[in-house]
């Protein structure tokens, strides 16, 4: 298959990591439980991740974007196991993961 | 021997004095015999320096001085000079303060402050010892105060009684105005002579040199270091406080009234006479004249037997001032030694009757009388014989009565005044001395007789009168001996004749040829030509003193009444002692009141109102700083605190606390900045 209809350029991907980082921030900035906020976080590394390995494909980078890539994947994975560690006992302090609920360095 | 002798002889009292001062009290019998041996020993010593400088025949003058403070090119000394003058006035001073020491031992018996008035004797003496052997006119300023002191310390001795104290702050107070007229004429000599020294000054005189180079100035010096002899011979118009200073003991009226203190003044203007001009001689000579006339008028109304005496001693001292100022140098000196005598004497014979009288009345437990009013007695004769016939050899020698005296120097004195009158016809001078002689006469046998003659006011008292003891009566028998003539001159009419004479001989006068009074030939040919006529007037006049005294007082002939109602108002004023005393209240007393009140209208409202202002202008001062301080400094630090608090409040609307709401800004912020820079 030497020629296809639609062959996806550097541009497409960068549109969906947009697509997909204005999500996550949606998710962050918008829902109010923390588990979703932390979804919303895995959602723009993810759409950075989209864009690391676009680039390096586009690019004569070779395979650096997919190094970091790895690096942001493992990091999100650690960020996981801390945030939901520390959701934990916000639970157990406040008996609530609402995040408009935590306020009390209100000024 | 003139070195030496000298300031032993000053020394001697002073270590008297410093004895008394510190062991008195512990002493046997109070020192009294101390302070009495050791000046007993200073007038042998006197005794021996004047026989030796006297017969000497010399006019030589023996001065021996070191320097003392030394200022630029100026130098001050202390030292001694001994002339005929001075060796005289030397035992004078000694003799009567020896008498006076015996005196005491018999009148002061049991005082509370028996060898404290030792003591002073001693100093009083010491300082007039100074005044008398120095040949510096400083240094006799020095004792001239020192005297002063001392007299007001003795005045003052009873100093409980009101009257005794303030007799000697007026004596003091007094004898200061005179002084300060003395320090300026001293000072008009320093500063043109750059001497203290009688030598210097004189020789710069003679060498034509006047102060500040006119001839006004050195009669204005004259005059005004006569001032000086004005204060402490109590002449005119400053005579007021020598009859208050009566207060004193006797003995001391006797000392410092006859002899001593009073006779400095007259030494002063002996000492300076060389360089005295005509016209300050002719100030002298009419001072003395008028204090001898005022003095002699007041002592004929007096009823106190002091009071008299006290009068009496102006009016002679106002005759020695005027001999002085007539140019009649010697017959005033002498009536210094012979007064000296014959004062003495009369004061110590009016103690030994006070100290009868109060025996007498201690005895009648009457404390009411009073034992110096001559009302009181009367009498006398009988029971005091030592005393009495003492007493009359002094009247008559002050009277002026031949054969004593007194005669000699007041009829010499007379002769210079009718001499000085015929040179230059200033009749007035003759006039008032030769009534003085004849006032003198009259109130001295008016007191004599009040005193010891007629009937007795009260029997009680004179039952009681004894003659006092021989510590009191040798004093009087020795100066009465002193008051006859031959110690003075073998010739009972002249002096002139006597070693006295030839001791004491009137000094050249040094001041420019214009201005000096009539030279000592002219003088002495003029006295001599009216010796014999001033000697018989003077006896008649002094007889006829006496023999008015005897009608009015003794044969009751003439009522003294009758004649004080004839006087008039000269009787009313002469009791009153002229009112010197009411004129100086209103003038000098009120008058230093009102510029005291105008003065401390001036501290109070001026002065005060300065410090006051100044205060009021701080405070204000103060208050503005404060205003700032509490609203500029600490309103600044404040607002800064405040503007802090404010502007956190502010903030903190901002920090909801909810991690969403930071995002958002943050998200925020980074798209302006995209928008910015991109």
């Amino acid at each position: 298959m030497s020629s296809t209809i639609f062959e996806p350029g550097l541009n497409h991907f960068l549109v969906v990591s947009a697509l997909l980082f204005s999500l996550g921030i949606m998710a962050v900035l918008s829902k109010r439980n923390v588990i979703m906020v932390l979804m919303g976080v895995e959602l723009i590394l993810n759409s950075a991740n989209i864009n690391l390995i676009a680039f390096s494909r586009f690019t004569e980078l070779s395979l650096d974007g997919q190094m970091i890539g790895l690096f942001v994947i493992i990091i999100a994975a650690a960020e996981a196991a801390v945030a939901l560690a520390i959701v934990l006992n916000v639970y157990n302090r406040f008996k609530t993961i609402n995040l408009d609920e935590i306020n009390l360095l209100k000024g | 021997m003139f070195t030496n002798l000298p300031i032993i002889i000053l020394l001697l009292p002073l270590l008297a004095f410093i004895l008394m001062i510190f062991i008195g009290n512990k002493l046997p019998r109070k020192g009294d015999w101390l302070a009495t041996g050791m000046m007993a020993l200073t007038l042998v010593l006197s005794v021996v320096l004047l026989i030796t400088k006297v017969g000497s025949h010399s006019a030589d003058v023996f001065t021996s001085s070191l320097d003392w403070v030394v200022i630029g090119s100026k130098t001050i000394g202390v030292g001694i000079m001994i002339d005929n003058l001075a060796a005289i006035m030397l035992v004078v001073v000694t003799l009567v303060s020896t008498l006076v020491h015996l005196f005491s031992i018999g009148y002061m018996e049991g005082d509370i402050r028996y060898s404290r008035y030792y003591a002073y004797l001693g100093l009083f003496s010491f300082s007039m010892l100074g005044i008398v052997l120095t040949n510096n006119i400083l240094l006799m300023y020095v004792f001239w105060e020192l005297v002063g002191i001392s007299s007001y310390l003795l005045i003052g001795h009873w100093y409980e009684k009101k009257s005794a104290s303030n007799a000697a702050n007026k004596a003091f107070i007094v004898n200061r105005v005179g002084d300060f007229g003395m320090f300026i004429g001293i000072m008009i000599l320093f500063i043109s002579f750059s001497s203290f020294t009688f030598e210097a000054i004189f020789d710069s005189i003679s060498a034509g040199k006047l102060p500040f180079g006119s001839e006004g100035w050195l009669t204005a010096a004259g005059v005004l270091i006569f001032s000086g002899a004005i204060g402490k011979s109590a002449q005119f118009p400053l005579h007021v406080w020598l009859p208050d200073a009566m207060e004193g003991p006797t003995p001391v009226s006797a000392l410092i009234h006859a002899a001593t203190m009073v006779a400095a003044g007259v030494y002063l203007v002996a000492r300076v006479f060389p360089m005295l001009t005509a016209d300050a001689l002719m100030v002298i000579a009419y001072i003395g004249a008028i204090t001898a006339l005022i003095a002699a008028t007041i002592a004929i109304t007096q009823f106190d037997i002091k009071k008299v005496l006290a009068y009496s001693t102006i009016s002679q001292l106002g005759y020695m001032i005027m001999a002085l100022g007539v140019g009649a140098y010697t017959a005033g000196f002498m009536h210094l030694v012979t007064h000296a005598a014959f004062k003495a004497g009369l004061f110590l014979g009016a103690g030994s009757v006070i100290y009868a009288m109060h025996a007498a009345l201690h005895k009648l437990h009457d404390h009411d009388t009073d034992a110096q009013n001559i009302r009181n007695m009367g009498g006398l004769k009988a029971k005091m014989p030592v005393t009495y016939w003492t007493f009359l050899i002094f009247t008559l020698a002050i009277s002026g009565i031949p054969l004593t005296s007194g005669f000699l120097s007041k009829d010499e004195i007379l002769a210079g005044t009718l001499a000085f009158s015929t040179i230059n016809g200033h009749w007035l001078l003759p006039l008032i001395g030769f009534t003085v002689a004849g006032l003198t006469a009259f109130y001295m046998f008016r007191l004599f007789i009040l005193t010891f003659h007629g009937k007795t006011a009260n029997e009680k008292i004179l039952g009681g009168v004894i003659e006092s003891p021989k510590v009191m009566t040798i004093p009087l028998m020795v100066l009465a001996a002193l008051s006859l003539f031959f110690f003075y001159s073998f010739n009972p009419f002249g002096a002139s004749s006597g070693w006295f004479y030839s001791a004491v001989v009137r000094p050249v006068s040094i001041v420019p040829e214009l201005l000096q009074p009539a030279a000592y030939p002219v003088f002495y040919e003029a006295v001599s030509s009216v010796h014999t006529i001033a000697m018989v007037l003077s006896i008649i006049i002094a007889v006829a003193g006496v023999f008015l005294a005897f009608l009015v007082y003794e044969k009751k002939k003439i009522s003294a009444e009758k004649l004080a109602q004839h006087a008039g108002f000269l009787y009313k004023g002469a009791t009153n002692k002229w009112y010197f005393d009411e004129i100086y209240n209103r003038v000098f007393v009120n008058g230093s009141h009102v510029i005291m009140k105008a003065l401390r209208w001036f501290d109070e409202t001026i002065i005060d109102g300065i410090v006051n202002g100044a205060a009021t202008v701080t405070q204000l001062f103060a208050s503005i700083s404060g205003w700032i301080d509490t609203n500029i400094v600490d309103g600044l630090v404040n607002g800064t605190a405040s503007t802090a608090n404010r502007a956190g409040r502010l903030l903190s609307y901002i920090q909801t606390g909810k991690v969403q709401t930071y995002l958002l800004f943050v998200l925020f912020s980074l798209l302006v900045l995209f928008i910015l820079f991109l």
